[in-house]
């Protein structure tokens, strides 16, 4: 039976959901066509709408769905400020951060504290009549920091700078409102709460202009041309459903697993560091930790080949560990930067599962440090 | 295993004799170049996808930077042409990488590398032994590994001919059966290796110099001896005329000089090696005839052990002598069995010149 600790790479698809997308697999659902195949499409696809509206106390018609967080980020960079003054962070996903250095002019990137906490003020003094618009993920997916967005939101108001956050994996985590948090727009992903691959969304503001980076076709109010990938939008309004339902309990469960690892870790490994905050709000789901003298890569291997998926801060697309972007931001070394190991929870990981990754990992660290002889 | 066909068929031979098998690929190189490209990782890991082992990436670049690329842009800067793929191997491959797979639980590290090992009969340690398929023997790749490094060490296609290993790739159902091989330096984008090293060396270490015959007299101006590799002839820049065809036949970075000679002043009478090491432990006795190869695909050529003392180790070819290239390696041969090996430091000049 497999272990699996990396819920913010990708979360197992709820069986609801699955339920829910089969209908919509196999009978011809255009939703842009004139006949009643295309209304049972257009209708799922806006009750969907509606759902994932409401994950963040917004409007569906302010929702436009895409491929995913990624392609949310870009729409929302390259859509309202290509060639414009962009402010963002250090510890950006990648969609985030090579979208802004592609096209933003000028760009500034604010740093981070050594526990990946990001500085509202900060933020705010990097904006100049030049700043189009400021980009900071809600929470970050590697080391479970969260941003102090309504702070900076509240720190820009009236100077015409749009705020945009990737929520990607705050979203099913931690409560969120667009309203409370004053961002302009919002990047949203399925698959890191439940629902399927493939599918995203960007929520924004009524008003706010964005040039469309896909034309061709008036699907999603013009804003994102090509025929809706309907069965896994469906999925997303399902999952995103389920996520506000039992936000409460996922996020409170999470963090009692998550304290329950590290007070174990801390208990059982000498030399633990916890990478992230050590106290104060963060991501309830997750926790990222180096084992000095031992080889973030070498955990992995063991870790998986005893059952237990976890994954290092930051793979390139060959799954190599480069020195985390995110760890170095954070002040470590490009060896500490490769080292750390992040486990995150979701909904169906059990007190059972983590008891049994702290009985593996003792051994598992000597052996990675070359203390035990195999 | 690099997403070749070499490492793939190691892997497969690794897997039928009973070895619990996990693939590793290695990430040496940031950006460019030929080797570990994300389609050779793909690769790779197709292959343990069909054959059903784990794979996994790790990412050596810092190591391969500090113990590859540098060595290999200071050796170009210093009028030597260096061997980085020798350096990889001792360093990387089964230096880094064995004491990570070590921690993981190995046993034996595997490669796809041409090479066979021996048990001596004697003090049954194990040594290096030349490949069945002669034309790809890569034991002059190898030669710094001792008896230590090959204990754990196996060689699956050190036993097959090229060919051999294609048609087994084939019938496994492998997708990279006949993938092209890989040839320039891995990690020179284009194989412009005078562009990069000007790219990573210091500015002022790259100096223009002249280029001079045997006699000292100019023949004309060069821009950095790191362009230049000895028994060199294109791309001399001289004037055509004098009617012998010109070869490099040294170069001095202390002074920025390129000395150009016949095709018989390029001859050896010898080479002096430094950092050796011999794989009984040991240097033979003086005198001891043995087989030296001085470049990889160059046949080795017959030559006696004169001197093996201290830091440098002389060895005289028998007969005509071929052109050193200080940098390279020096490898040590009986019959098919690799004695020992080192790094060229000079050439022993066969005439009075120089």
């Amino acid at each position: 039976m497999r272990i699996y600790l990396d819920h913010n790479a990708t979360a197992p698809l709820g069986p609801e959901v699955r339920e829910a997308m089969l209908p919509f697999l196999g009978p011809p659902a255009n939703p842009s066509s004139a006949h009643r195949e295309g209304a049972r499409a257009r209708s799922a696809l806006e009750t969907a709408r509606a759902e994932v509206a409401a994950l963040v106390g917004a409007a569906p018609a302010e929702i436009v769905f895409t491929s995913g967080a990624t392609e949310a980020n870009n729409l929302a960079l390259r859509g309202t400020a290509a060639g414009l003054g962009i402010v963002t962070t250090a510890i950006e996903h990648a969609s985030v951060l090579e979208t802004a250095r592609a096209v933003g002019a000028p760009l500034s990137v604010v740093p981070v504290d050594r526990e990946g906490r990001v500085d509202a003020g900060q933020v705010v003094a990097a904006c100049d009549a030049a700043t189009r618009l400021v980009s900071v993920g809600l929470a970050n997916g590697e080391v479970g920091s969260l941003a102090p967005v309504a702070a900076i939101t509240a720190g820009l108001r009236g100077n015409g700078v749009l705020v945009h956050s990737d929520a990607a994996q705050a979203a099913g985590r931690l409560p969120l409102d667009v309203a409370a948090l004053g961002v302009d727009l919002l990047s949203l992903s399925a698959h890191k709460l439940g629902g399927p691959a493939g599918v995203g969304a960007l929520w924004l503001r009524r008003g706010v202009a964005l040039a469309a980076q896909t034309t061709g076709g008036s699907q999603e109010r013009g804003r994102r041309a090509g025929t809706e990938n309907v069965a896994a939008i469906v999925g997303f309004g399902v999952a995103a459903a389920r996520a506000r339902a039992e936000l409460a309990a996922n996020a409170a469960a999470a963090a009692r697993l998550v304290e329950r690892l590290w007070t174990g870790l801390r208990t059982r490994v000498p030399g633990v560091v916890r990478n992230g905050p050590a106290d104060g709000p963060r991501l309830p789901n997750t926790l990222n930790v180096s084992f000095p003298g031992a080889a973030g890569e070498s955990l992995l291997v063991l870790l998986d080949l005893a059952g237990v998926a976890v994954s290092l801060g930051s793979a390139c697309a060959a799954g190599a560990a480069e020195p985390s972007h995110v760890l170095l931001a954070m002040g470590r070394d490009r060896d500490a930067a490769r080292n750390g190991v992040r486990f995150s929870v979701g909904p169906s990981t059990t007190a059972a599962d983590i008891d049994r990754v702290l009985e593996l990992l003792p051994a598992l660290v000597a052996q990675a440090r070359g203390e035990a002889a195999a | 295993m690099s997403g070749g066909v070499d490492s793939a068929v190691a892997a497969a031979h690794a897997l039928a004799a009973g070895h619990d098998v996990v693939g590793i690929s290695l990430r040496l190189a940031a950006g460019g170049g030929s080797c570990c490209s994300l389609d050779d990782f793909h690769d790779a890991r197709a292959v343990a996808d069909r054959l059903g082992f784990p794979h996994y990436v790790f990412d050596l670049a810092d190591d391969f930077e500090r113990h590859v690329v540098r060595p290999f842009v200071a050796e170009y800067v210093a009028g030597r042409t260096p061997n980085p793929c020798a350096r990889c191997n001792r360093h990387l491959k089964f230096g880094v990488l064995w004491e990570r797979a070590r921690a993981l639980g190995a046993r034996w590290l595997a490669t796809g590398h041409y090479a066979r090992i021996g048990t001596d009969p004697t003090t049954g340690r194990p040594y290096l032994r030349t490949a069945v398929d002669a034309a790809k023997d890569q034991t002059y790749f190898l030669f710094a590994l001792g008896p230590a490094d090959l204990a754990h060490t196996l060689f699956p296609v050190g036993d097959l001919t090229k060919a051999e290993v294609r048609a087994e790739a084939a019938a496994l159902g492998l997708a990279v059966a006949d993938k092209p091989e890989s040839m320039e330096v891995c990690f020179v984008p284009g194989g412009d290796v005078a562009e990069f090293v000007e790219r990573h060396a210091p500015a002022e270490t790259l100096r223009p110099g002249v280029i001079v015959d045997e006699t000292g007299r100019e023949l004309g101006r060069h821009a950095g001896v790191h362009r230049f590799t000895v028994g060199q002839r294109r791309g001399l820049g001289l004037a055509v005329g004098s009617g012998s065809r010109r070869y490099v036949r040294a170069l001095d970075a202390g002074t920025a000089t390129v000395t150009v000679s016949d095709a018989a002043g390029l001859r050896a009478r010898g080479l002096v090696a430094r950092e050796v090491s011999w794989t009984s432990g040991a240097a033979p006795a003086p005198d001891t005839p043995l087989a030296v190869r001085i470049r990889h695909r160059h046949p080795p050529v017959r030559a006696r052990l004169a001197r093996a003392d201290g830091a440098d180790t002389t060895v005289l070819f028998e007969g005509d002598g071929p052109a050193v290239t200080p940098g390279q390696a020096a490898v040590f041969y009986r019959g098919d069995a690799v004695l020992g090996g080192g790094w060229i430091a000079a050439a022993l000049a066969e005439r009075g010149a120089n």
